[in-house]
């Protein structure tokens, strides 16, 4: 079995831990250069705005609706995201960090009532973060993935699926009559792994439901449309095809982490696994012809080896400009590792995650990987220091050794009228409290 | 595995005979005096693991106002607060009334609750019926630094 826990609203939600006025009201956060929708609270998908929606066709709802639009804070939401995931790890033994507000959790060898582990760690992350999350669980990852959405859309929206799921939803536990029963309310499209295209072919030749789709015969599904399809459909009937750490393409972000074979203690280690993990999420971000504006790595301790030290820090890196380029995303990732390294501990996992994509139109790619690293990342570091000294004025960004040391993130990120301060990341933007 | 009774409560459950090899224990054996910090294995003490229990539940937040005052929380000051602690009566905690962020002393007396400020100058808050009040963190600390 793996659980999948998913931040509800995930960016929306962070903003309001700090804002409580935003509770109750219309929220959405747009992307960078505040174009288009990324996240949206209840109340906003409830006035008919849409995922990706660009902000000039709803605009209007500022005025009209009360709606609040952000600017996309990704300090803060690195951070958070960062809470999360450490918190959500206490739910099994092993943790895939999908992106910035999902993880998978396997549940092998947990003992005890699933569902009743499942909320005590949802009412942690609620309490501790003040974060609303979702945990579906199955036997595979689209099963996972599906009990997610069932547990979001029985709180969501009461009567579209039983109201005992809501929140938490433990497939496993369900007869094959009442997993067929969930099934045959969730549309084909809900799928993971279901695009619109193939959604759209698979609704043209009647299948509608997910139910339908898993009792199709496997092997005519991959004669008939694709491996892909194939696999989704084995997923559905739970026979596991998707590896724990091995995702299909993401949306919004890209990750790539692991947990080390064993403990690493020293930095080069961890320079060469954060550098692999960077070119492999570079890549992927190539094949979906996006941009990466932001690179956020994380290392940390493992919360199961209890005697050892703990240590968990993450780093929210921005790239000079987006782009998909290896060698710059991998130096801007081991910029961020050498700021939050710190010898002395036994580091159980590692991972980079790519933030803040877009679509690679306008920009052009390169891929430059000669071998002289270090004249190279010495440059575009000066670079990039000149950049932001020039935007920000003289000074904001200092060299104080040839070491990189860790900078305040919002002195870093463009300034955008609509985006909340850097609470958590930067001191002078701490959140303020009436006395 | 065997179990040996010594007396009616004590059981020493699977003795075990197996030797345990300990080695890297950091230290190096030396002939002659030894140093006398070997056996402390001392680290220097860590403000941050003293003020801070939940590292993720653990939120830094400037005071603003001096409605706190006698409870030593001047304006500009730094407050620990831990999202993870259960308030508590007497508590200094973090609130939200109508939207907005307030620090005042937590006070539940026959299952009523009260905002206290502790600075005579400031009312209490009483929330009026239909007001909720929500407790966001409890502060555990409050962290005031001296001009140099």
């Amino acid at each position: 079995m793996l659980a999948l826990l998913d931040i509800n609203n995930a960016y929306v939600s962070m903003e309001r831990v700090f804002r409580p006025s935003l509770n109750g009201r219309p929220v959405v956060v747009l992307s960078n250069n505040d174009g288009c929708a990324v996240a949206r609270s209840d109340e906003a998908r409830a006035l008919g705005i849409k995922m990706g929606q660009p902000f000039f066709q709803f605009r209007h709802l500022e005025e009209d609706a009360g709606l609040v639009a952000l600017s996309a804070n990704f300090g803060l939401y690195g951070d958070m995201s960062d809470r999360f995931m450490s918190l959500a790890a206490g739910l099994g033994a092993e943790q895939e960090v999908y992106s910035i507000d999902e993880t998978f959790i396997s549940l092998d060898g947990v003992r005890g009532d699933l569902v009743a582990r499942s909320r005590r760690v949802r009412a942690r992350v609620l309490q501790w973060l003040g974060l609303p999350c979702s945990v579906g669980i199955g036997p595979t990852k689209t099963l996972a993935k599906l009990a997610n959405h069932v547990a979001k859309s029985a709180e969501r929206k009461p009567g579209s699926y039983p109201a005992e799921h809501a929140q938490v939803c433990h497939l496993g536990r369900l007869s094959p009559a009442g997993l067929d029963e969930l099934l045959s309310a969730t549309p084909v499209g809900e799928i993971w792994g279901v695009g619109p295209r193939i959604g759209e072919q698979l609704r043209a030749s009647g299948i509608t439901t997910a139910s339908q789709l898993a009792k199709l015969d496997a092997n005519t599904v991959r004669l008939n449309w694709s491996v892909v399809l194939e696999r989704t459909v084995r997923e559905l009937q739970g026979t596991p095809c998707i590896s724990f750490e091995d995702e299909p393409a993401p949306r919004q972000q890209i990750a790539s982490t692991r947990s080390f074979g064993a403990p690493v203690r020293e930095l080069e280690p961890l320079i060469q696994a954060i550098s692999e993990f960077a070119t492999r999420a570079a890549e992927k971000l190539r094949r979906q012809r996006t941009h990466a504006g932001r690179v956020m790595i994380f290392i940390r301790t493992s919360p199961f080896r209890k005697r050892d030290a703990q240590y968990s820090r993450f780093m929210v890196v921005p790239l000079r400009r987006p782009c998909a380029d290896t060698a710059d995303i991998v130096s801007s990732a081991i910029l961020g590792l050498k700021a939050i390294f710190k010898p002395g501990f036994n580091f159980a996992k590692a991972g980079v995650m790519l933030m803040d994509l877009q679509p690679d139109t306008g920009g052009q790619m390169e891929l430059s990987l000669e071998d002289d690293q270090p004249a190279r990342h010495r440059g575009r570091l000066m670079r990039a220091v000149d950049d932001v000294n020039d935007r920000f004025g003289k000074g904001t960004l200092r060299i104080g050794s040839a070491k990189p040391r860790q900078a305040p993130q919002g002195s870093w990120e463009t300034k955008l009228e609509r985006r909340t301060p850097a609470y958590t990341t930067e001191w002078a933007a701490m959140l303020q409290v009436r006395c | 595995m065997q179990c040996i009774s010594l007396s009616s409560d004590i059981c020493l459950a699977r003795v075990q005979a197996t030797p345990v090899h300990v080695s890297d224990l950091g230290v190096t054996v030396h002939a002659g005096f030894p140093s006398p910090a070997e056996d402390i294995g001392a680290k220097r003490v860590d403000l941050t693991a003293q003020l801070i229990k939940h590292p993720q539940a653990t939120f830094l937040l400037r005071a603003r106002g001096d409605s706190m005052r006698d409870a030593g929380i001047f304006d500009g000051d730094v407050l620990v607060v831990d999202k993870a602690v259960t308030a508590k009566n007497g508590h200094v905690v973090i609130a939200v009334i109508d939207g907005e962020l307030v620090c005042k002393h937590l006070q539940i007396r026959a299952g009523r609750m009260k905002l206290k400020a502790a600075n005579p100058s400031y009312p209490d808050i009483v929330p009026k019926e239909g007001q909720v009040v929500e407790v966001w963190g409890v502060v555990t600390a409050s962290i005031k630094t001296m001009p140099v």
